[in-house]
């Protein structure tokens, strides 16, 4: 029982964390078309960002807290920067912005190599998330337990922002109809410029909570990076619901294999069972409609 | 010129190169190399018909080359082993018993056969199983990368049989030949300049066939394709059968060559490595990828001996300048030049570039 | 089966590559005989080549005849290669042996060099790859002519080099502890071979009454067989293996594995866990609430170099087994820290694969000296008996397996990011690569 209730909920935070790598890249992804490579190495820019920031303030707290918003600052200025010089010159060409984009997560990667070392950096974090609640009898970390809150205001806010706001429902226009949406006077260059901002914004966030898990090093980003992308597939495009429903559906059966077998054998098996489920749905779980015949 | 010439004048040169110049002024060091870079040009030139022709984002290609090269080695290393006998890092880590699965491989023909038909084959079911459910663009991108995780990971679990992230090497002999004798060395550089030029042939072939002119209008319009008649996924499989097949080739020659294959050859990283070259040499043409990939493989193993961390530089910025300004690779700089000074206006457009993700309005 | 078939239907047409469909394209007709020129160079290159010596040839013809070492010691100066992977994962830790291999170098051109002769460095890059490994190896060897190379890291690419060494018949200096089951004639392994770090942790969990032991390990070939070895020893030692997990190389989610673990009943945790994932697990051990004063971790693979990554609130009092700390208190420890943070800097700290490192160079002279000679024969033969005050301790090379004797030293980590030793073997234990001095082990080669 005490096995169950805790699996279950390393599967529920493995999804959590699946979810913020991978919200950023449904948005991004699900408007544009754009694949893009060097969204984990936003992820590690923001990870960095909080390594940064705890140098500056001392308090671990305070700096996580912080830290968020700097990081999603960092991450979408970043996101900006390429979506300016780079990706708005290859629209038409959504498979090439994934070597592209490769090729800026390289470099990415070795720059921070180079200013920040090779070997991974600590990241402090605060007293009051070190140590475990107990909730159902089983010693559930603090930490996991942000980084689940975490991502469901992440998906909150952004889906507030998609519905309610004037920006949401620009953006929703141009996902659904890019054409129709131009022609009704909404500036879909502008609205993909700070949905690429927002979208890389949330992978600066991301960054900034696995620093709570996991090493902070140049290659943080590229060990998420397969497994966010098979959740976007899986959770089809054009809407958020499909991300979070792939992202714990995934997390859950992650940790189910992993804990029936082992590690190794459990991505090769999530691997297995993604392949089999786009046999049945090649959209992934949620799409949005449209008369095309793909 | 006519392209006809061209093409022909081209292989004449490679083949000269190849057959004439390298072996009298490389050293033996050296020429070793350039078999390696052969073996990674055939790769290349499968990823040349199925991406650059059939417009399949082949993120994954790392496992037909690891297919094909761990099959040459089981072989190998069953040869070294004796009739009967069990390799070496089977007794050090496993129960010292050949699984029976590693059996057929004692015979020469039999894993030759198994090199050309297994990687095909499951490329075949794995291309029909996506294809046919119309998965395309990014997310077939997408899927062959994760398979090339997988299956990285699949081979570093099962050491016992695979020898995990060690891979398989120590191999003595090549089909009954001494591989520490310099001179079968050399043999082992001919044979892969001649396969890569046999297949360099055979694409060409594919390329001006009937099948050629589908397989590119597949990748430019596939409904259209679709309209007329044509079942676009078996298209598509075709060409990916062949890049699989040319990458297993490829793979199988890089074991004996290089004297090791190791997961580390077949994951994710590699398997955009392969693209790299590609991308660069011009993914459409018919030489631009080996020379692309020849090229790249050169000058990383030459700048990375001095700059190891420039080279990641250079590579990154080669990759991004390329693919977002010259999206038909070096090979078609000159061309672009001459159509910039007579007509100004229009940007090369041989990239398949419709928004192909699905569920996007077409 | 016609090409009137509507829709989306299995229709291939069969005359796909036939000659006469063409409407789209006249220009380029190509038949077979584009294949001819290929196929005709294939013919010639295999009776140029097909001269070479078959394995059934004779069976004396081994590999060194065909390899004459092409090293150059005729000027004052001698050629040496230095082999560590600057990029890829690998790069954190082998810089770092890198450096003190530099260091070791320019003491000993300082001091004289090596038979009178100044030492010029040939550097490469092994990238992490073991591939890499076996290319850059070949061309110290052939190309660069190198007396000795030094270095690697990971098994694989000990493993992926051995055959270029043994074939070439040249010599490696392998600087980093492993889980043993190997001797090569012409490799010197100066890290810790298993009965020397492994065996001495389990001795010492033993000790402190021990006996539900939680095996966690990376997916690959050093924690796989060290833990056969280490659950043979338990078989025999009346301790109870209570789990064994592997996570892939570079796995960041330790949730389920640190579940198993609290719920396996261990009384203590033996850890060959590498890099990264070394994070996320300590991490999530002190998530959950394990501590080291009730479920201690003994690591093989953290030294001081690590701790730093991993976070010191996270592992602070948790058990090393290693052959050298940073703070050994002996002259010859004093005088390296000194002159490596003099040259590199001084927060930087030294570790034993570094340790081993510089050491494997001055043990290289030693035999050189000994031998007075670069010959790899030579070497050979001269190099049972010599012996080095390296920081560690005096260590001594054993000629029959090319190992090194080693003091092992348990180590708890400070809340300094140090390590102190807990525990030491009484002096020097004797290299046994292949367990042969345990029964328990047999079988295990």
């Amino acid at each position: 029982m005490d096995a169950l209730v805790s699996q279950l909920f390393a599967g529920l935070s493995l999804g959590s964390v699946l979810l913020l790598a991978a919200l950023g890249l449904a948005l991004t992804f699900g408007q544009m078309g754009v694949i893009n490579m060097a969204h984990g190495e936003f992820m590690m820019a923001g990870a960095y960002t909080a390594f940064v920031v705890q140098k500056v303030i001392a308090d671990a707290g305070v700096s996580l807290l912080v830290s968020l918003v700097i990081g999603f600052l960092v991450g979408g200025l970043l996101g900006l920067i390429l979506e300016i010089t780079l990706i708005s010159r290859m629209y038409t060409r959504p498979l090439d912005t994934l070597l592209v984009t490769f090729g800026v997560a390289l470099v990415l990667q070795q720059l921070a190599r180079d200013v920040f070392g090779a070997p991974n950096v600590d990241v402090r974090a605060p007293a009051w998330l070190s140590g475990a609640v107990p909730i159902l009898g089983v010693g559930i970390p603090r930490t996991r337990l942000f980084i689940l809150a975490l991502a469901i205001v992440c998906v909150v806010a952004l889906a507030l922002l998609l519905k309610l706001s004037p920006l949401g429902r620009r953006i929703r226009a141009t996902v659904q109809n890019r054409d129709l949406a131009e022609t009704s006077g909404i500036s879909t260059r502008a609205t993909d410029r700070l949905t690429f901002f927002i979208g890389s914004g949330v992978a600066g966030v991301a960054g900034v909570a696995l620093t709570l898990l996991g090493s902070v090093g140049p290659t943080v980003g590229t060990n998420y990076i397969v497994d966010a992308f098979l959740v976007v597939v899986v959770g089809g495009i054009g809407q958020l619901k499909g991300a979070v429903i792939a992202a714990f559906g995934l997390g859950l059966l992650s940790a189910g294999f992993e804990y029936s077998t082992t590690a190794s054998l459990a991505k090769v098996l999530l691997f297995v069972v993604i392949v089999a489920f786009l046999q049945v749905r090649p959209q992934g779980l949620v799409s949005v409609r449209t008369r095309s015949l793909a | 010129m006519s392209p006809r010439v061209r093409v022909w004048g081209g292989l004449v040169i490679a083949a000269v190169v190849l057959f004439g110049v390298a072996p009298a002024l490389l050293s033996d060091f050296r020429l070793n190399l350039l078999a390696k870079f052969c073996c990674l040009a055939m790769v290349a030139v499968g990823i040349g018909l199925a991406w650059g022709r059939g417009g399949m984002l082949v993120l994954g290609q790392g496992v037909f080359f690891g297919l094909g090269g761990y099959l040459m080695a089981m072989h190998l290393k069953l040869s070294d082993a004796g009739p009967g006998g069990v390799p070496d890092f089977m007794l050090l880590y496993g129960d010292g018993t050949v699984p029976g699965w590693w059996e057929p491989f004692r015979d020469p023909v039999v894993t030759i056969l198994a090199i050309l038909v297994l990687p095909a084959f499951v490329a075949t079911l794995l291309g029909l199983a996506v294809f046919k459910r119309r998965v395309r663009g990014a997310y077939f991108a997408i899927l062959s990368q994760a398979l090339a995780a997988a299956f990285a990971i699949l081979l570093i679990g099962q050491q016992k049989v695979t020898g995990g992230t060690n891979g398989l090497n120590g191999f003595q002999s090549f089909f009954g030949f001494t591989l520490s004798d310099p001179v079968n060395k050399r043999m082992l550089y001919f044979i892969a300049a001649g396969v890569l030029l046999a297949m360099v042939a055979i694409v060409r072939l594919v390329m001006n066939s009937r099948y050629g002119e589908l397989l590119v209008a597949v990748r430019d319009q596939e409904n259209r394709v679709r309209f007329l008649g044509y079942d676009p996924a078996l298209v598509k499989v075709v060409a990916y059968a062949i890049a699989a097949c040319f990458a297993a080739i490829g793979g199988a020659l890089f074991t004996p060559i290089v004297g090791i294959i190791s997961p580390a050859d077949v994951g994710v990283v590699p398997s955009i490595g392969f693209l790299v070259g590609v991308a660069i040499g011009g993914r459409a043409t018919l030489l631009g990828p080996v020379l692309g990939a020849i090229g790249v493989s050169w000058a990383e193993t030459s700048l990375s001996e001095s700059f190891p961390s420039f080279w990641i530089y250079f590579q990154g910025a080669l990759f991004i300048l390329v693919v977002a300004f010259l999206p038909n690779g070096l090979a078609t700089i000159g061309r672009l030049f001459r159509r910039r000074v007579k007509e100004p206006e229009p940007v090369p457009d041989a990239a398949p570039a419709t928004l192909e993700t699905a569920g996007t309005p077409t | 089966m016609s090409r009137t078939v509507q829709g989306p239907g299995p229709a291939l047409p069969l005359s796909f590559f036939s000659e006469r469909h063409r409407p789209l394209n006249t220009q380029s007709r190509f038949s077979t005989r584009a294949l001819a020129l290929p196929a005709a160079a294939l013919v010639v290159a295999l009776g140029v080549a097909g001269c070479g010596a078959r394995t059934s040839d004779d069976p004396g013809a081994d590999s060194s005849a065909s390899s004459a070492s092409c090293v150059d010691t005729s000027g004052d100066t001698v050629k040496i290669g230095f082999l560590n992977s600057l990029s890829g994962t690998m790069a954190i830790s082998e810089q770092t042996v890198r450096d003190s291999l530099d260091l070791a170098a320019e003491e000993i051109n300082a001091d004289g060099g090596v038979l009178g002769k100044q030492l010029e460095i040939v550097a490469e890059d092994g990238a992490s790859e073991p591939t890499v490994f076996a290319e850059k190896a070949e061309k110290l060897i052939s190309s660069d002519c190198v007396a000795a190379v030094f270095g690697g890291w990971t098994s694989s690419s000990r493993k992926a080099m051995l055959p270029v060494f043994e074939a070439k018949d040249s010599l490696l200096f392998y600087p980093v502890q492993y889980e043993g089951l190997e001797a090569s004639p012409n490799i010197f392994y100066t890290g810790a071979t298993t009965n020397q770090q492994i065996l001495p942790g389990m001795d010492y969990l033993k000790e402190q009454g021990k006996s539900k032991i939680f095996l966690v390990g990376s997916d690959y070939v050093f924690p796989r067989t060290a833990n056969k070895e280490i659950i043979a020893w338990a078989g025999a030692n009346d301790v109870e293996i209570v789990g064994e997990e592997y996570a892939p190389l570079g796995h960041t989610d330790f949730a389920t594995i640190v579940n198993k673990l609290k719920g396996s009943g261990a009384d203590a945790v033996f850890n060959t866990l590498n890099g990264d994932s070394n994070v996320a697990f300590f991490k999530e051990y002190k998530n959950v609430g394990l501590a080291a004063d009730t479920l201690p971790v003994v690591s093989v693979s953290i030294a001081e170099e690590e701790v730093g990554g991993i976070g010191i609130d996270n592992i602070v009092g948790q058990l090393t087994a290693w052959n050298y700390y940073q703070t050994v208190d002996s002259p010859e420890n004093a005088t390296f820290v000194e002159a490596f943070k003099a040259k590199f800097g001084d927060e930087r700290v030294t570790s034993d694969p570094m340790e081993a490192a510089y050491t494997s160079l001055y043990l290289w002279k030693g035999m050189v000296e000994k031998a007075e000679s670069f010959e790899v024969g030579a070497i050979q033969e001269a190099a049972g008996g010599v012996t080095f005050d390296a920081p560690e301790g005096t260590v001594t090379v054993n000629g029959d397996n090319h190992h090194i004797a080693k003091t092992a030293l348990i180590g708890k980590i400070g809340p300094d990011g140090l390590i102190y030793t807990e525990w030491s073997s009484d002096g020097p234990i004797e290299p046994d690569p292949f367990l042969e001095g345990y029964d328990w082990a047999e079988g295990l080669s």
